[in-house]
């Protein structure tokens, strides 16, 4: 249903991608590790490679984490946008086909937080 | 001969009539559609406003002699609070922290509701709830600065209080108060009745107020215990006036049912959104308890709600079915939302603790479904790290709901070990929100919730930050720079409770009066 308003209601949208310098969203959680308690939002440039993304990024905000060293990522699965999906670490956000604020969620067998508490 | 003798006093009932409905008129230079543009453009149809029954039927002289008399009451308690130290008299240092969330987070809400109220009165064609209108947007104002008076003391002895009006605008947490009243203000003058005189005063308010202000009684507060007080008699007519506002409705067209059903959906999910900060106070910043979040939700809702919708049924009024996922959450959302305070506490104005062993049973005992099998391992391994010395902080930014603005710390229904993810798309954009009820909101307008202000993407596009900063510099400190735009005192106003000034202080201070050494 559209808002309904005294006069005609268009607004830009307020996170369109080039209010962000050359860079776009990117949100990743981790299943069952509540620890964190949402996904972390990333804004990055598109020719990130997802490499970095896992070994840079991911492991500055995820490493506090005791788990976060026996996370293996051959073994990891991931979802985008709650689909199964599967990355290739040596292409780039781009490559990849990953577009501004897409959502991605990863999972890694075997391991579920502290004392299997998905924390 | 009889004569007719001039009555001297007019009747109540007469002077009522006299000053309110008697101050109306038909407008003859301007049609009265130009004069009141907003009266029907969102749908709601009145056919005859003196319908308007007024349960209170207060006016505007009576209100003045009985609030300046409150008033009077409540600045000598103050200054009486004022000079023989009240603040000492709290509980413990920790309790402080409820009241920063209180000054913080609700009190610059009463002056958007002095604001919110003021425009109804305005746009109403009928003068019953205009003058209604008024006399609220009075009652709100005068909240807002007896808050702001009674919690001023504090900001002459602790941290984190000095700059609350500049923080609304800006603070990441605080955007989610302040876009729930936003979002208010920018509908029509019906959506807004249903909005805060509704949703907000009447079916929301026990659980926001209360535990507040019995908190404070609990834990030594006068100073927030008198204002309570002071504001309650007005929080009863504001209550009515909410009810009375959505029968009138019903009663006027039947055409207005679903919108207006459509309006106690929307607003009573985005209430309880909000409430969520209230949930984290009751379990974990009060020292000394009052009851849980659990049980505030089961007597204030569960109960004191369902008679009121039992009431409504009669005019076709539904539950709201987002209110079903509710039984659910009540068990899990003050422990997630006190997590994510926790881990974001180096960007809060306020402090954060994990609770000790005794707390911990408290919580066990009254979440008997879930403190202990989802929660107690995470808080007692970060308690056990901040003993090493490793005490964690997010150090990056969460993703938000689009609609509430929270971090999308919400479980999925039914399975409260994995996050709830909601996605939306409009003209080629994506949105993510929080659950079913902030999904259902967005779709239905997207073309508002499209402007939202997410604190986390503004920072990112570099909106956050001092002016003059040049984020590219050598060294630049991104969080460090959004706190001194926050106007934060880092080191000071933020962090663990542990090892803060508020903490030292109040020891201090404490024992000067306590003892003698
Ligand atoms: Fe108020
Ligand atoms: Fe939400």
């Amino acid at each position: 249903m559209a808002v309904q308003a005294l006069k005609d209601y268009k607004f830009p949208p307020a996170d369109a991608q080039e209010n962000f310098h050359g860079a776009q969203l990117l949100y990743v959680g981790w299943d069952d590790h509540l620890m964190f308690c949402a996904p972390f939002a990333y804004c990055l440039p598109p020719n990130t490679p997802f490499s970095d993304l896992c070994q840079k990024f991911m492991a500055h905000s995820f490493g506090y984490h005791p788990d976060w060293k026996n996370v293996d990522f051959s073994k990891v699965t991931w979802l985008k946008s709650g689909q199964p999906w599967q990355p290739d670490m040596n292409k780039t956000l781009a490559e990849l086909g990953l577009k501004h604020k897409d959502a991605l969620r990863f999972q890694t067998p075997g391991l579920k937080g502290i004392n299997g508490s998905s924390s | 001969m009889d004569m007719n003798v001039k009555k001297k006093k007019l009747g109540l009932k007469e002077k009522y009539a006299h000053m309110t409905r008697g101050l109306d008129w038909q407008t003859s230079y301007q049609p009265m559609e130009k004069v009141f543009p907003q009266a029907t453009f969102e749908g709601i149809k009145i056919h005859d406003w003196d319908k308007w029954e007024d349960p209170f039927r207060l006016t505007m002289d009576a209100y003045w002699k009985y609030q300046a008399e409150k008033e009077r009451k409540l600045y000598a308690v103050l200054d009486a609070f004022a000079q023989n130290n009240g603040h000492l008299g709290i509980t413990d240092a920790r309790y402080l922290n409820a009241v920063k969330l209180f000054l913080t987070g609700i009190s610059p809400l009463e002056y958007v509701a002095h604001r919110g109220f003021a425009a109804a009165g305005r746009n109403f064609p009928g003068v019953g709830p205009r003058v209604a209108c008024l006399m609220q947007s009075v009652d709100e104002i005068r909240h807002a600065q007896t808050q702001i008076h009674a919690i001023s003391n504090y900001n002459k002895h602790y941290d984190g209080f000095h700059d609350f009006k500049h923080m609304l605008e800006r603070v990441w947490y605080l955007s989610v108060p302040k876009s729930f009243f936003d979002d208010a203000f920018s509908a029509g003058p019906f959506e807004w009745m249903i909005a805060i005189g509704f949703s907000f005063e009447y079916v929301l308010t026990n659980l926001l107020f209360v535990p507040f202000m019995s908190g404070a009684a609990y834990n030594g507060d006068m100073a927030t215990v008198t204002f309570g007080f002071s504001a309650q008699s007005d929080e009863a007519r504001h209550m009515t006036l909410g009810l009375e506002c959505i029968k009138f409705m019903l009663e006027q067209d039947p055409d207005n049912l679903p919108i207006v059903q459509k309006w106690i959906d929307k607003w009573a999910w985005r209430g309880i959104r909000v409430l969520s900060l209230v949930g984290m106070m009751m379990d974990y910043m009060l020292p000394k308890r009052v009851m849980s979040w659990k049980e505030a939700w089961e007597i204030y809702f569960e109960q004191n709600g369902g008679a009121l919708f039992a009431d409504l049924a009669r005019y076709g009024i539904k539950v709201p079915d987002c209110l079903t996922q509710c039984s659910e959450d009540k068990e899990h959302i003050s422990h997630q939302t006190w997590a994510t305070f926790y881990q974001y506490g180096g960007a809060a104005a306020f402090h954060t603790w994990m609770p000790n062993d005794e707390e911990m049973d408290w919580l066990s005992a009254k979440y008997p479904n879930t403190f202990d099998k989802y929660y107690r391992a995470r808080f007692t391994y970060w308690r056990d790290e901040a003993e090493k010395g490793n005490r964690f902080y997010s150090n990056t930014l969460p993703m938000l709901c689009q609609v509430c603005q929270i971090p999308m710390l919400f479980t999925e229904p039914g399975d409260p070990t994995k996050i709830c993810y909601r996605e939306s798309e409009y003209e080629g954009e994506k949105y993510h929100t929080c659950s079913d009820g902030c999904k259902h909101i967005f779709d239905d307008e997207p073309e508002k919730y499209v402007q939202s202000w997410l604190p986390v993407h503004q920072i990112y596009q570099g909106n956050c930050f001092p002016e003059g900063t040049d984020p590219t510099a050598e060294g630049f400190d991104p969080l460090a720079a959004v706190l001194d735009w926050y106007h934060f005192n880092n080191g000071h106003d933020n962090l663990d409770f542990e090892g803060s000034r508020d903490q030292a202080n109040f020891a201090a201070w404490r024992g000067m009066a306590t003892k003698n050494t």
